[in-house]
């Protein structure tokens, strides 16, 4: 009898057999490299030329964050006005292309021609963690949190699944499951909608001075991950390498993740397969530069209070004499 | 009434209005019950555009707040002359100023603060506010004022 062997096993085989060698130094190294005491946030480099599409990363994001996905209680409650959707994922949790409460990475693909040869790029695309994200910072509750290393995430405990994450960020990432959560217990007809949910790095393995197990599984070394400077040094080596360009160091101000690719990111954008749960490559302005702007100017609001009174004050002594 | 003192009363009102509404526009709460369908108030269900907002209300209470504290001093104003309603007042304002600017802080790039006292500054800044429009809902009911 033929015994039928799919590429992602065979994949998994030959690199559980030559990664044992080679891997564990490799992310040994890369371990050592995201240990708590580093002062830098943590960045990660994704190569695409050397992603080839075969989803380990994708597989392995999924074991590895499978006891915090949603396990929601059915039937949903009613939620009213009836605008308010019903989000439920929990019946297509194998879905893998695209980014889901159940699937926070996915291989995103686009063909391209580059000096005349055709060829098809592969890009795991996940949330870009932003040197200040949008999605922490204008969270009404304090749910999604920022940790030091540059890592955000959404504690589920907390989260009332508002959507506001997802519509502040400028890649649309975070996905929301309904009927879970604390809204359940608070006003679930009136409030809340469950909670959303993205990668979070696998911040407990973070902890643990463990690499995320998408890097951990990739058979290609697509990803490095390490502080930012020496990541970034990493990034312009390699684009001068390879004639390359580089997304998401400047995008939304800064990110704590960076692709390198041969094709331009602006090319790329326009191939690639865009949409609910599949975010765009475009250029990205920094989303919170207004709102720190303002922040700066606040600082002359109590001076002019204090120097209107007392220039009032003033004015009224003069007129006295 | 002095002029000057109408006109910080309209500033003060139209502040508080507008703060208040932008500030409620934080949660995604006026979308969802069709508040932002009624023309002219689309803009309350644009995270970025209230945020905004709210910063530039807050610059203007915060601006006036210290002015009305300073004037009062200046023209010779004593404690003893606040009412208890105009305490609770400014005990309320106080705090949503100061909630507020260490929210403003937390805002900034690479500030980081502990999870708990964001959670704890945002329901307290929520409390504040909710205790400010209902002392003030009083004080317009039963027409009470800051200072006796």
């Amino acid at each position: 009898m033929a015994v039928k062997i799919s590429r992602r096993a065979f994949l998994k085989g030959s690199i559980a057999a030559a990664g044992s060698v080679a891997g564990s130094t490799r992310i040994a190294r890369a371990a050592k490299s995201v240990t708590k005491d580093d002062k830098e946030p943590i960045v990660t480099l994704l190569d695409i030329s050397k992603c080839i599409g075969c989803e380990e990363c994708v597989h392995a994001c999924r074991e590895a964050n499978e006891t915090k996905f949603p396990k929601p209680k059915q039937p949903f409650p009613k939620m009213y006005p009836n605008r308010v959707p019903v989000q439920d994922w929990s019946q297509k949790q194998e879905v893998t292309d695209r980014l889901t409460p159940y699937n926070w990475l996915y291989i995103q693909k686009a063909s391209a021609t580059v000096n005349g040869e055709d060829i098809e790029l592969t890009i795991p695309r996940r949330c870009m963690h932003c040197q200040n994200p949008p999605c922490v910072k204008l969270c009404p509750w304090g749910a999604a949190k920022q940790e030091e290393n540059g890592l955000s995430r959404i504690d589920s405990d907390i989260c009332l699944g508002g959507s506001k994450c997802k519509k502040a960020c400028p890649w649309d990432i975070p996905e929301r499951q309904t009927g879970v959560g604390l809204y359940l217990d608070l006003l679930p007809a009136l409030a809340g909608n469950g909670v959303m949910y993205k990668c979070d790095r696998c911040y407990n393995r973070l902890e643990k001075n463990e690499v995320p197990a998408c890097i951990e599984a990739c058979p290609e070394d697509v990803q490095t991950i390490g502080p930012k400077t020496q990541i970034l040094e990493k990034a312009h080596a390699l684009a001068k390498q390879m004639n390359g360009y580089i997304y998401g160091e400047h995008e939304n101000g800064g990110t704590h993740t960076v692709y390198v690719s041969p094709v331009p990111f602006d090319q790329l954008n326009k191939i690639i397969e865009k949409g609910k749960g599949k975010p765009h490559l475009s250029k990205v302005k920094n989303m919170m530069a207004d709102g720190t702007n303002f922040a700066k100017a606040m600082l002359i609001a109590p001076i002019a209070g204090v120097v209107a009174a007392f220039g009032k004050f003033y004015l009224s002594t003069k007129e006295d004499k | 009434m002095k002029p000057n003192t109408y006109l910080r009363r309209y500033i003060y009102g139209i502040t508080l209005f507008f703060i208040t509404l932008s500030g409620f526009g934080q949660m995604p709460i006026f979308k969802r019950y069709y508040i932002a369908d009624i023309p002219g108030l689309g803009w309350l269900a644009q995270f970025y555009v209230t945020h905004i907002i709210h910063y530039i209300c807050a610059s203007v209470l915060i601006a006036l707040t210290l002015y009305i504290l300073f004037d009062f001093f200046f023209n010779g104003g004593l404690l003893d002359k606040i009412t208890r309603m105009g305490f609770l007042k400014i005990i309320a304002l106080t705090g949503l100023i100061i909630t507020g600017a260490l929210m403003v802080v937390k805002n900034l790039p690479n500030v980081f603060f502990a999870h708990n006292a964001i959670i704890a500054l945002d329901l307290m800044h929520l409390g504040l506010c909710m205790m400010l429009l209902v002392l003030g809902l009083f004080s317009l009911i039963l027409k009470k004022r800051w200072v006796s």
